[in-house]
């Protein structure tokens, strides 16, 4: 037990430290620190991923023949660490360099994979995951929209939804139906697609948070090519199953207020009886939340330590954002209910620059996205523990025979 | 990174488990749970000595095998796992570990040789009544060396050979080692929510008692001593929270309801899907744990108590759910259920209640942001 870097670790992390410490200087020199979702910003990230790449900081377990960084997943979290505390990380490219680029890589030609590996890892374009639909959201292969052949391409229509950074992405992913007369899993089938295509239609979705964030994507009549197929004519199924695998390594922490920023409030806020910080239920409330902020840390801690060993990390990472989400709505609520009615406030007069009433208004996103706590109960349950699936009427049924509801 | 056991360590835990499944099976459990007479199983003590455990943390000058706190910890999650009926963690994780951080080296000499060999049992001795003791409250006393007051209840006090006792010396709380072979100590043995862990009333009337530590800091080093207890205890706890899983998860997937396995119906799902979240949050504030109390680590306050309180509610939870999976036959004295719904009882008691620990961590962490 030992929270240390092994000597590899420690020189490797030294090595990145000492190339961040020059390259986010010389990054802000040159960009400043531009709001987020501005073109500055944007500008700003796709610079810092150039540099990155020509480092070899850029995917860094990917070869260093695609642009990659011939590195270790280790090698990988520590670059991620040090890149984080160096304030310089952007989201943009998590999405297209975490899951659809290594599709891309599976499932193409080598022309297909020289035209788009190498300006996405550089940050030359950006990608996108188009496979949540309204009618199919925790039951993905549920979706509707439609790919029908003719001749040497392919006719799309349909819609997609909470698709993230639609708006801003190059290309995408897009897993759609090609055959309604057998069962829903076996009629489906991926493509690539271009996102600046006319017949692409992108409209924000207006969140209950108030925000923005995500898309509504519209395809009329998209015609792509049958050279944009990623793998074979209704196995999209087990094409996505690889893009979803890869979303597994990511080791990263939680967004948001934590038992430190609670804490800080209550210190200050009159309570009952003295501080908000000298009441029992709070304060047992408090000890919860450290202890499964301290959980899930150092269940990361043992994530990396398989990676480090050099073995594939057990399933302990499956329980992470069931807590983290639920943590997060839990605390905002309290630090919320802590402060009366002036909790209501959320100008500038707001008790701790509003963030917990952000938080609260969140984190009910937060449980539904990337598996909803249910799925993922399903997922440890089923995937961990070894206990069946669900009873599935579905399975044998042709789709376009499925009951449908709203 | 090196978070977790080594293959030494997981190679001892196996040989571990492997031995207790032959000689912990729960028929030996039951043994001491269905006769009033059996305080714990002494075959099963004898054998345990003799592989080592009980020294296994004691340094070889004390003949112990000097190993280090980890391969504790992985020993500790298989006596939990075991419901060993053994007073194991009276003796190992508070006797000794309290000589070892607090004794002379002579209370050393004396005293860890004989746990090394098997040869005496310990107990703490602090309580007197229901609730939580007040300085104000304490009523024991110790004048010209010798111990009088009545301590209740005191866990595996009616077999110990010695106990730490907490008593009032010149007004001043302090601990005292008493050889409870000796005179003037009464005991009786008392009924318990948990009879596989036996339990007594201890009646002093002019014990001899020897000083444990310095003087006046009696409530101090009940601390210490439980901050170190704490970190074992959780991982006997994580053994009992992790077998309870899998005794519901058997049982799902064996019994039929409604035409298929019970396993398969989201509510018994989900519910050992929170088992499981909480089984691996135990797990890893207990490793944090493992590792504070290991490297003597000033984060060894806030590391125990995040194990403590984060075990005890894994283990409170896997055994009254597992009770609610087994259904009818859950309630049965003949299903072992229960063997761990009242072990998770006394082991989340014996060093303070989940509830003390999160007003101690939370003071802990009040003391950490200030400074």
């Amino acid at each position: 037990m030992d929270f240390n870097d092994s000597p590899t670790e420690a020189a490797y992390r030294e090595k990145a430290r000492a190339w961040l410490v020059e390259a986010a200087a010389a990054h802000r020199a040159e960009h400043g620190e531009p709001k987020a979702n501005t073109p500055e910003h944007m500008a700003a990230a796709k610079a810092w991923q150039a540099r990155k790449a020509a480092a070899g900081y850029a995917c860094i377990t990917w070869p260093a023949a695609v642009g990659g960084g011939g590195g270790t997943p280790i090698e990988s979290v520590i670059f991620g660490q040090e890149e984080g505390k160096a304030g310089v990380a952007y989201g943009y490219f998590t999405i297209g360099l975490g899951m659809c680029v290594p599709t891309v890589m599976a499932f193409s030609d080598t022309d297909t994979k020289k035209r788009f590996v190498s300006p996405a890892v550089k940050g030359e374009e950006i990608w996108c995951q188009l496979f949540s639909e309204p009618a199919g959201g925790s039951d993905v292969a549920a979706l509707r929209t439609r790919a029908v052949k003719d001749g040497d391409e392919w006719v799309i229509n349909g819609q997609k939804v909470w698709t993230t950074g639609a708006h801003y992405s190059d290309f995408g992913i897009l897993l759609t139906r090609t055959d309604p007369d057998v069962p829903k899993h076996k009629g489906l089938t991926m493509f690539w697609i271009d996102m600046r295509d006319p017949a692409v239609e992108c409209r924000p979705i207006h969140q209950m948070s108030g925000g923005r964030e995500f898309n509504e994507v519209y395809f009329s009549d998209l015609r792509v090519k049958d050279s944009q197929r990623l793998g074979e004519v209704g196995q999209g199924w087990q094409v996505a199953l690889v893009t979803l695998m890869n979303e597994r390594l990511a080791v990263g922490g939680s967004a948001g207020p934590n038992y430190r920023e609670v804490m800080e409030l209550a210190r200050a806020l009159p309570g009952e009886d003295g501080p908000a910080l000298s009441n029992d239920a709070f304060r047992e409330k408090l000890a919860d939340w450290f202890v499964a902020s301290q959980g899930l840390k150092f269940t990361r801690f043992r994530t990396m330590t398989a990676l480090s060993r050099g073995q594939t990390p057990g399933p302990e990472s499956s329980i992470g954002k069931i807590i983290s989400a639920n943590q997060l709505q839990d605390l905002a609520n309290t630090a919320v209910e802590m402060q009366g009615e002036y909790g209501v406030l959320i100008g500038p007069e707001a008790a701790a620059g509003a963030a917990f009433q952000q938080s609260l208004m969140w984190a009910p996103g937060l449980r539904i996205a990337g598996g909803t706590d249910e799925i993922l109960k399903n997922i440890i349950a089923e995937r961990v523990l070894g206990l069946p699936g669900d009873v599935r009427v579905d399975k044998d049924v042709a789709f376009k025979d499925m009951p449908t509801g709203r | 990174m090196d978070f977790d056991y080594s293959d030494d360590q997981k190679f001892l835990k196996d040989e571990a488990r492997k031995f207790l499944g032959g000689r912990c099976p729960p028929a030996v459990v039951r043994g001491v749970l269905d006769d009033p007479a059996k305080s714990y199983d002494a075959p099963l003590w004898a054998a345990v000595a003799e592989q080592g455990w009980l020294g296994a943390a004691i340094p070889e000058e004390h003949g112990g095998l000097g190993l280090g706190r980890v391969e504790l910890c992985a020993i500790a999650e298989e006596l939990g796992r075991a419901v060993a009926p053994i007073p194991f963690a009276s003796t190992v994780y508070i006797l000794a570990e309290a000589v070892m951080a607090h004794g002379t080296a002579a209370q050393q000499a004396a005293i860890l040789p004989r746990v090394a060999a098997g040869a005496l049992i310990g107990a703490l001795a602090v309580s007197e009544g229901p609730g939580v003791l007040t300085p104000s409250a304490l009523s024991a006393r110790v004048e010209g060396g010798k111990l009088s007051g009545v301590k209740i209840p005191v866990t595996d006090g009616d077999i110990a050979h010695v106990a730490i006792v907490l008593a009032n010396e010149g007004g001043k709380p302090g601990l005292f080692l008493v050889d409870l072979t000796g005179a003037g100590v009464k005991r009786e043995t008392l009924e318990s929510l948990d009879p596989t862990r036996s339990v007594a009333r201890l009646t002093f009337d002019g014990a001899a008692a020897e000083r444990l530590g310095g003087a006046g800091e009696g409530f101090d080093l009940v601390q210490a001593i439980l901050d170190r207890a704490a970190v074992l205890l959780a991982f006997e706890q994580l053994g009992g929270a992790d077998r309870c899983l899998e005794m519901a998860k058997e049982y799902a997937l064996g019994r039929y309801a409604f035409g298929r396995v019970i396993g398969g119906y989201q509510a018994i799902k989900h519910k050992l899907a929170d088992m499981y979240v909480k089984n691996e949050v135990a797990r890893s504030n207990a490793y944090y744990g493992a590792w504070a109390l290991n490297d003597d680590a000033p984060e060894l306050p806030t590391a125990a108590a995040a194990a403590r309180i984060a075990a005890s509610e894994a283990f409170w939870f896997a055994s009254k759910e597992s009770v609610q999976v087994h259904g009818g036959m859950g309630f049965t004295w003949e299903v072992d259920c229960h063997l761990y719904y009242r072990r998770s009882r006394q082991l989340s008691l014996v060093a303070g209640s989940p509830r003390l620990w999160k007003e101690r961590l939370v003071s802990e962490l009040e003391k950490k942001n200030a400074a």
